[in-house]
C-alpha cells in the first residue's frame, strides 16, 4: 500500500512534466501519508548502487506487456534504484505490446527498454531492426554470467551476441491438484509417466461420475497456447531435450514422426473421453473453456488433475489457499523415469533500444541479485527469477518457491517455451491455431502436424 | 438582417408567381399522401411488435452485461445472469476495484478520454463546416475535383497510415502528447465530416443564400447567419458520431499517445483491466459499463437532433 501510493506521486511528478530531484517527489509523497516516503529512503541500503554512478534527473522508459495489478510490484522494485541513484523510471505496460512494440521501432520511436517475453520474438527485432536493438553492455553480460545459467544467458543472445538478460520467469510442467483430495482417496505423486497414467486410470475408476484430467485452451486471440504448451511438455518427455531444441529450431520438420509420437501421446490425455475434461463437459469443451477457468472443478473433486504453469495460482478463487496442506497445490509433471527431468519454462527478456549510461546501469540493475531480490520482496505471489542471487527465503508463495528450486535444481533440465522460440508466423499463429482445431474439430494428428510445418516460413 | 426575415422574399415571390402555387400543393399532396401510407404502415399494431422484439432482443446483451456487472466473481463464475433471481447476491466491489483498484483511479483516464474528445470533436467539424461552405456555395475552378478528390480519401485505410504518421510525429517530437491524438482524429475525421456537412449545404435552397446574398450579405454572414441555424441537426448528428468514434476509439489512442497515465484514455486502461494475464476478467464488465456512461447521456441528450439530421436529408424532394 505504501508503495502504491508513493508511486502516485512519481507518476504525477512525471505528469506535470518536472523533472524533480527524488528526494522532492518523496517529500511530495509524504505530504499525504506524514512523511513515509523519507523512512523509506532511509531504510534502503544504497552501497550497491554506487556502480552506477549518480543518475540525478535522467529518465528511463520502459515498455512492457505486464500491467497492473502485476505492474505496481515492477515499478515497487525500482525504487531502490530511483532512490540511490536519482534516475527516475518511467513505466508503460500494455497487452497489445507484441503489436505495438514493432510499429514503434519501425516509426522510429522505440522506448529505452522492453521485457520482451518470447526469444524468437528478440530474434526476430534483431533481424528486422539491427541498428535499433543495442547489445548489452559489459556490466550486463558479466551479471548474466555470474548469476544465469547457460542456458538462460543463450536465450537472451542471438548471433552470438548478448541481448537480453532474463528478468521473470515462470515454471510450466506442474500438474495442479488438491492434496485434500489425494489424501482421502490415499492418492501418491506421481514420479514417472507411467505412475501418472496409473493414477489416471485408478481415479476414472474411482470417480465414474467425474473425469480425472481438465483442460482448457481458449484465450481469446492467443487460443490454443496452453495445448502447444502440453505438446512441448510431452515432446521434452518422449523425445529428449536434443531433439525438442532441433524441433524449435526446425533442425527436424515439425511433423517429424518424434513429434507425431509426443502429439499421440497428448492426445492420449486431452482426446481421451474417459479422462477428460472434468466437470466442464465433453473433448471438445477443451477448445472453448477459457484457460483461466479450466480448473475450477479441482476444489469440487469433479476434475483431480490439471496441467498449468506455476502462474495459474492467480486463478484460484480467493478462498482457496495454495499451499501444499492447502486447498490446492501443484506437483512436477514427471518424467519417463524418476531420473529423466525436463522442465518447461518460459520468461521476459530485458531488451535495451539506447545506450545512454542511465539505460545501461538500469539495465545492469535489472540483471542483479540486488533488483530480484527487492522484486521478491514486494511481491506477494506469482514471480520469481532464474537469478541464482535471488533469496528463495524471499519469495512468499509456496508454488514460487517450488519453483525457485526446481530451476535451480542442476538434475533438472530446463528448456525454454518452444512456441515462444519459433517463428511468429508458427509460434504465434500456426500452431495455437492448428492445437486448437486438433481438438475443437477433431484435425488427425498428422494433418495437424503438416499443415503447421507447411506454415513455417521459407528463410 | 434577422434569421426569421431572411425565409420571406422567396415565399413572397412564390405567392406572385401563379404557375408556381398551382403546381406546389399537388406536390405537397402527393408527399403527404406517402408520407400517410408509410405512416399507417408503420403504425399497424404487427410492426410495433416487430419493433419491440428486436428493441429487446439487442438490449439483452447489454442488459446481461449491467447484470453481471454488480454480481460477485464466484456467481458469475458458477451461474449465469438470468440466475439472478435465484441466486440474489450483488455487489459493488466490481466498481471499487475497477474504479479505485488500481495506483491511478479510473478518474484520471475518464478526464484524459474528456481532454481528448472534445478537441477531435470541435476540431474536425469547424473545419469541415468551413470546407464544405466553400465546395458548395464558392464557386471556383477545380471545385469539383477537389470534392471529389476528398470524398476519395475515405477509401484510404486508417490502419496504413498508423506508422508513416507515427515516424512524422516522432520527427516533429510530439509524439506521445494530446496534439498527436486531436490532429489525427481530425486527419481521419475530415473526409467523412466534409462530405456530410457539404451534402447538407447543398441541400438548403440556392434561392435562400442568392436572397441574402442580394440584401448585401457576404460569405461571413451568409454562412453565420442563414446556413448555421439550417445545419444545427447536421452538426449535432455528425458530432455524435465523431464523439462516439473517438470515445470508443482504441488504436489510434495506443498507437499515436501510448499507454501512460498523462495521456491514455479510458479505452487503454479498459482494455488492460484484466490484469496481465486475464486473471481480472470480472472487473471488465463494470469497467463497459464506467466507459459506456458518457457515450450514453451524450446520445439520449442529442437524440432529437440526431433523428431530425437524418430527416433532414431525405425529406427534401
Amino acid at each position: 500500500m505504501n508503495g502504491t501510493r508513493r508511486r502516485r506521486s512519481y507518476l504525477a511528478a512525471a505528469a506535470a512534466g518536472a523533472s524533480l530531484a527524488l528526494v522532492l517527489t518523496a517529500c511530495s509523497g509524504g505530504d499525504d501519508e506524514g512523511g513515509g516516503g523519507d523512512d523509506a529512503a532511509s531504510d534502503v541500503d544504497c552501497t550497491a548502487f554506487e556502480q552506477y554512478g549518480d543518475l540525478e534527473g535522467k529518465t528511463i522508459s520502459v515498455y512492457t506487456s505486464i500491467v497492473e495489478p502485476e505492474s505496481v510490484q515492477q515499478t515497487d522494485s525500482y525504487i531502490p534504484f530511483e532512490e540511490c541513484t536519482g534516475a527516475e523510471i518511467e513505466y508503460e505496460g500494455s497487452r497489445e505490446f507484441e503489436a505495438q512494440l514493432p510499429v514503434r521501432l519501425q516509426a522510429g520511436n522505440p522506448p529505452d527498454i522492453a521485457y520482451v517475453p518470447q526469444p524468437g520474438f528478440l530474434a526476430s527485432m534483431v533481424a528486422d531492426y539491427p541498428d535499433a536493438v543495442v547489445p548489452a553492455p559489459q556490466a550486463v553480460i558479466d551479471n548474466a554470467n555470474e548469476y544465469y545459467t547457460e542456458g538462460w544467458v543463450d536465450y537472451g543472445t542471438v548471433d552470438g551476441t548478448l541481448y537480453a538478460t532474463p528478468l521473470g520467469a515462470n515454471v510450466k510442467s506442474f500438474v495442479w491438484y488438491s492434496p485434500q483430495a489425494f489424501e482421502d482417496n490415499g492418492y501418491e505423486i506421481p514420479t514417472t509417466w507411467d505412475d501418472l497414467i496409473a493414477l489416471t486410470d485408478q481415479i476414472k475408476d474411482d470417480f465414474p461420475d467425474a473425469k480425472p484430467w481438465c483442460a482448457g485452451i481458449e484465450s481469446g486471440d492467443a487460443t490454443g497456447w496452453p495445448a502447444t504448451d502440453w505438446l512441448e511438455d510431452v515432446m521434452l518427455r518422449t523425445a529428449g531435450a536434443d531433439v525438442y531444441d532441433q524441433w524449435v529450431n526446425h533442425e527436424i520438420p515439425f511433423n517429424d514422426p518424434q513429434v507425431l509420437s509426443a502429439l499421440e501421446t497428448v492426445g492420449g490425455i486431452l482426446k481421451n473421453p474417459d479422462y477428460v475434461n472434468g466437470g466442464l463437459g465433453d473433448v471438445q469443451s477443451i477448445a472453448t473453456v477459457a484457460w483461466n477457468e479450466s480448473a475450477n472443478a479441482i476444489p469440487d473433486q469433479l476434475c483431480f488433475l490439471h496441467r498449468a504453469a506455476n502462474f495459474y495460482q492467480a486463478n484460484w478463487d480467493e478462498s482457496l489457499t495454495v499451499a501444499e496442506d492447502g486447498d490446492v497445490y501443484a506437483f512436477y509433471l514427471p518424467g519417463e523415469s524418476a531420473d529423466d527431468k525436463p522442465l518447461l519454462g518460459g520468461g521476459e527478456f530485458v531488451t535495451a533500444f539506447a545506450d545512454r549510461p542511465e539505460v545501461q546501469a538500469f539495465q545492469a540493475y535489472l540483471s542483479s541479485p540486488e533488483w530480484a531480490n527487492a522484486k521478491a520482496e514486494v511481491t506477494g505471489q506469482g514471480w520469481l527469477s532464474a537469478n541464482s542471487g535471488l533469496d528463495p527465503e524471499l519469495l512468499q508463495s509456496p508454488i514460487d518457491k517450488l519453483s525457485f528450486d526446481l530451476l535451480t535444481d542442476d538434475s533438472y533440465t530446463f528448456r525454454f517455451d518452444g512456441s515462444d522460440q519459433m517463428p511468429g508466423a508458427v509460434g504465434a499463429d500456426a500452431f495455437w491455431k492448428q492445437m486448437t482445431a486438433w481438438i475443437g474439430e477433431d484435425q488427425s494428428d498428422q494433418e495437424t502436424l503438416d499443415n503447421i510445418e507447411a506454415a513455417w516460413p521459407a528463410s | 438582417m434577422t434569421n426569421a426575415s431572411a425565409p420571406l422574399p422567396p415565399t413572397s415571390l412564390l405567392d406572385e408567381d401563379e404557375g408556381d402555387t398551382t403546381r406546389k400543393p399537388s406536390r405537397l399532396a402527393r408527399v403527404d399522401a406517402r408520407a400517410a401510407v408509410a405512416r399507417s404502415k408503420l403504425s399497424s399494431p404487427w410492426t410495433s411488435l416487430v419493433a419491440i422484439l428486436i428493441a429487446i432482443a439487442w438490449t439483452i446483451p447489454t442488459f446481461g452485461l449491467l447484470v453481471t456487472s454488480f454480481r460477485p466473481r464466484s456467481e458469475i463464475r458458477t451461474s449465469g445472469w438470468w440466475t439472478l433471481p435465484w441466486n440474489p447476491g450483488l455487489t459493488l466491489d466490481n466498481y471499487q476495484e475497477a474504479l479505485f483498484g488500481s495506483s491511478t483511479s479510473l478518474i484520471t483516464y475518464f478526464v484524459n478520454s474528456v481532454v481528448i474528445t472534445l478537441p477531435a470533436v470541435i476540431i474536425p467539424i469547424s473545419l469541415a463546416l468551413l470546407a464544405a461552405y466553400a465546395l458548395a456555395w464558392v464557386d471556383f475552378k477545380g471545385r469539383a475535383i477537389l470534392f471529389v478528390a476528398i470524398f476519395a480519401l475515405q477509401v484510404v485505410p486508417i490502419q496504413v497510415t498508423l506508422i508513416p504518421l507515427l515516424s512524422q510525429y516522432v520527427s516533429w517530437g510530439i509524439a506521445g502528447s494530446f496534439w498527436v491524438i486531436w490532429l489525427s482524429h481530425s486527419i481521419f475525421a475530415l473526409p467523412l465530416a466534409i462530405y456530410i456537412l457539404h451534402n447538407f449545404m447543398k441541400d438548403i435552397p440556392p434561392s435562400l443564400v442568392e436572397a441574402a446574398r442580394m440584401d448585401g450579405a457576404g460569405h461571413v454572414k451568409i454562412f453565420f447567419q442563414v446556413l448555421m441555424p439550417l445545419l444545427t441537426p447536421a452538426i449535432a448528428s455528425f458530432a455524435i458520431f465523431q464523439f462516439l468514434w473517438v470515445w470508443n476509439d482504441l488504436l489510434v489512442a495506443l498507437t499515436f499517445a501510448g499507454g501512460t497515465t498523462d495521456v491514455a484514455p479510458l479505452t487503454v486502461r479498459v482494455a488492460e483491466l484484466s490484469g496481465t494475464r486475464g486473471s481480472q476478467w470480472q472487473l471488465l464488465s463494470a469497467g463497459a459499463f464506467i466507459a459506456l456512461v458518457v457515450p450514453l447521456i451524450v446520445f439520449l441528450g442529442l437524440q432529437r437532433y440526431f433523428v431530425r439530421g437524418l430527416m433532414a436529408g431525405s425529406v427534401k424532394g
